[in-house]
């Protein structure tokens, strides 16, 4: 069962949410972020290759044209690879653990997977970012030494950045499976 | 909870069969390793999986049937593979079943006993998740779980479900040994049964391994005894062995090669690895070593460089006496004491003379000892490197030189604690007897002003008055002194970069990622609702930051002693500072 959603991100840009049930006890929350605008693109490339030719008309030497390019080349690469993520997905089966990808602008996938032996709870916190104060979903893992205590906080969709209402339906739906698992795993 | 069984992708095309491998009972998990086939004798299979189960501590089973057919089996069949269960009893009891060319698998659990509580039926029973066998069976999994436990089917609660599944394929080694060429009494199908793999390098490599190593450690144990000779303990050569940074970079290397050929075997996988990347470590040092060598022996580049060398002292020798003679005038419009200007300015012009005197001594033999120390070079890149940083060090000792006495006498210890009877503190006392708020009681018995006071305030408004003098000259030489340590620190960092660099770690995460696994990661196969949920299970491999830090070798232990803030106040105290200073040396 697969549905879509469109929701806002803490700045007002769109996101679209795409919810996959695959069984009752897999599901799987895919956020996309707004893509790279054109707009922005072409502002940085133009005030680069500007300030390269205030330098050239100083300095008469060619090199620095060359060099600007290759700059604004490599600099779009490294952003496209290394910065820009397009999709986060959170991937929750029950049983087995919750699976967090990235998906890079240019196609790199980092994976992230967390046993559900090590996981304590999911909630949605609160936190101070810059001028703001926002909400955000983060697991709670188990201290191995302590039965009561939290060993690590790992949030979700960290560069997505979602509001509450998107933030809301993936803590509904994760808690579901939670709760199940909790249930099925002290009956013996 | 939901059943998980990992089932290997190279099974997924075999006959129908037996399903051969381990439960774990803590996660609810079963782990195929094998897919036994028709036709088969139960006593041997049986006989078989005790030995298995002895040989690789691990509790080998059956657990249930595998059937890859044209159409859904029918009912004999159906009645048969469900006969099996009585044969070989195992609780729970897994039927797994696809079509030949299907794409959706059916699975049923059968619990002999009854379960406490109804669980739901159909797809949420069971989990398929498929890995691939070889991947798993080669890959380790950091950080690394300890599995203390080695008897059969024991595993300590705690560890994750996944550490349990890959050291379950890791010690089962002893079943992928048949394939399916063999004449064995049962016919086995995992993913060595097209044929063991193995290599003749490999094997000639381990056969050979043995006598050379001996041969090697035996070499390295004599190298040893002849350098831990009572000779080289003597006042001269210690001292020297110790300031010299070739030698300490020689033991380096010589610890590092009698570990890698000691005859003892690597107790667990991160000493073998540490062993091989002192190995890659110690030939990539030999192969850049051997190339500077060809470059510099050939078209005389040798010749050129000795001859170059003394213009360039003589050079360096001009400019400090241009320095100097700036020094001795009014340098950057400072008003200097000229006759402390002159006798310190004669004095290190004196010492110029000296060592321009002794470098043109020496310019006969500088390229026969140019030509001796590049040969060096075939020990290894480092060893001609440190070497490098110890002839800088000897040609700039005049440099070495003016700094100590800058620091020693030029500013004396003014702000400095007097620390012993024997050193210099003139400022220091006579600030101490010029305080009048500590006139006390003991100071009032004393009649008159003493001669002593008389003395300490004249001192004191002396040397005073010549700070700025001397200060000019401890902070030119400080510069120059700092100049050559930081070419000193950049020729160790990269010493320090070939000797911890873990070359066979990285080309490994290269080349083969998934030997080193920071993870899982799942995929979800294509889903039909009624079917039980298919997940893939890849190997996540360790980032290359983690690579690093994990098997970097240890450096050599030359790494300044002081922050930032203590160098900072040893300079302005006037105290002197040894950057590369090894652990044991005593304080000056």
């Amino acid at each position: 069962m697969e549905d879509e959603r469109s929701f806002s991100d803490i700045c007002g840009g769109r996101l679209a949410l795409q919810r996959r049930y695959y069984s009752p006890s897999c599901r799987e929350f895919c956020l996309s972020c707004p893509r790279l605008s054109l707009r922005s693109l072409t502002a940085v490339t133009c005030t680069v290759w500007l300030a390269a030719y205030g330098l050239f008309t100083l300095c008469e030497n060619s090199m620095i044209l060359s060099a600007a390019i290759f700059i604004t080349l490599l600099g779009l690469l490294g952003y496209l690879h290394f910065v820009k993520i397009d999709q986060e997905t959170l991937l929750i089966i029950d049983s087995l653990g919750i699976q967090m990808t990235s998906s890079y602008a240019s196609g790199k996938e980092s994976t992230t997977f967390i046993e559900m032996d090590k996981v304590k709870d999911i909630v949605i916190n609160e936190a101070i970012y810059m001028q703001k104060v926002i909400y955000y979903l983060c697991i709670l893992l188990k201290d191995p030494v302590e039965p009561h205590g939290i060993s690590q906080v790992v949030p979700v969709f960290q560069s997505a950045k979602p509001r509450l209402d998107c933030l809301i339906e993936v803590y509904r739906s994760c808690q579901e499976i939670l709760a199940h698992q909790k249930a099925t795993s002290t009956s013996p | 909870m939901v059943l998980k069984a990992f089932f290997p992708t190279c099974c997924v095309s075999a006959d129908s069969g037996l399903l051969v491998g381990r439960w774990v009972p803590e996660h609810s998990s079963a782990v195929v390793l094998a897919v036994l086939h028709f036709p088969f004798i139960p006593v041997q299979v049986k006989q078989l999986l005790a030995q298995v189960r002895q040989a690789s501590q691990v509790g080998v089973a059956v657990l249930g049937t595998w059937c890859h057919c044209r159409q859904e089996p029918e009912e004999s069949l159906g009645r048969f593979l469900e006969g099996l269960g009585a044969v070989f009893p195992h609780e729970p009891w897994l039927q797994l079943c696809r079509e030949r060319g299907g794409t959706f698998w059916s699975c049923e659990v059968t619990h002999q006993q009854a379960p406490a509580a109804p669980s739901a039926p159909g797809e949420d029973q069971v989990m398929l998740i498929f890995y691939d066998q070889r991947q798993v069976l080669l890959s380790q999994l950091h950080p690394p779980t300890v599995l203390p436990d080695r008897q059969a089917g024991a595993t300590p609660a705690s560890t994750g479900g996944l550490a349990a599944v890959f050291d379950t394929v890791a010690r089962s080694e002893v079943l992928f040994r048949s394939d399916r060429f063999d004449e064995g009494p049962v016919r086995l199908s995992h993913w060595q049964s097209e044929g063991v793999e193995a290599s003749i390098l490999a094997e000639l490599a381990r056969r050979a391994s043995g006598p050379v190593c001996l041969l090697l450690a035996s070499l390295l144990s004599l190298v040893s005894a002849v350098g831990a000779c009572r000779v080289f303990k003597l006042w001269p050569l210690s001292f020297v062995g110790s300031k010299l940074s070739t030698c300490e970079q020689l033991r380096h290397r010589l610890e590092h090669l009698t570990l890698i050929f000691s005859m003892r075997k690597a107790e667990n996988s991160a000493q073998l690895m540490r062993k091989v990347n002192m190995l890659a470590s110690v030939l990539l040092d030999v192969a850049l070593g051997l190339t500077l060598l060809s470059w510099l022996h050939g078209r005389s580049r040798i010749g050129h460089l000795a001859d170059a060398l003394v213009p360039v002292a003589d050079h360096v020798a001009e400019e400090l006496q241009h320095l100097l003679q700036w020094l001795m005038g009014a340098p950057a419009g400072l008003k200097m004491n000229r006759a402390l200007d002159q006798v310190l300015g004669r004095f290190f012009l004196y010492h110029i003379h000296l060592w321009i005197s002794y470098i043109h001594l020496m310019s006969p033999f500088v390229e026969h000892i140019l030509w001796h120390v590049g040969l060096s070079a075939c020990l290894g890149l480092t060893v001609a490197l440190s070497l490098l940083s110890d002839i800088i060090a000897l040609l700039t000792f005049h440099i070495y030189c003016f700094y100590v006495y800058g620091a020693r006498w030029a500013v004396p210890s003014s702000l400095r604690k007097p620390q012993s009877p024997g050193c210099s503190s003139g400022m220091g006392e006579g600030a101490a007897l010029g305080r009048p708020w500590a006139w006390g009681p003991a100071d009032a018995r004393r009649a008159g002003p003493s001669p002593q006071l008389f003395i300490g305030t004249l001192l004191f408004t002396i040397l005073l008055f010549l700070l700025p003098t001397t200060a000019l000259y401890y902070l030119v030489f400080t510069l120059l002194r700092l100049l050559v340590v930081a070419v000193q620190g950049l020729i160790h960092l990269l010493v320090d970069l070939i000797n911890s660099l873990p070359l066979y770690s990285l080309g490994l995460r290269l080349c083969r990622p998934y030997r080193l696994a920071a993870g899982v990661k799942f995929r979800v196969l294509q889903h039909e609702a009624g079917r039980p949920l298919r997940l893939l299970m890849q190997i996540n491999p360790l980032p290359y930051s983690r690579v690093m830090h994990t098997y970097r070798l240890p450096s050599c232990g030359c790494h300044p002693k002081d922050s930032w803030g203590a160098l900072c106040r040893k300079l302005f105290f006037g105290e002197l500072i040894y950057p590369w200073r090894q652990r044991g040396d005593k304080q000056d």
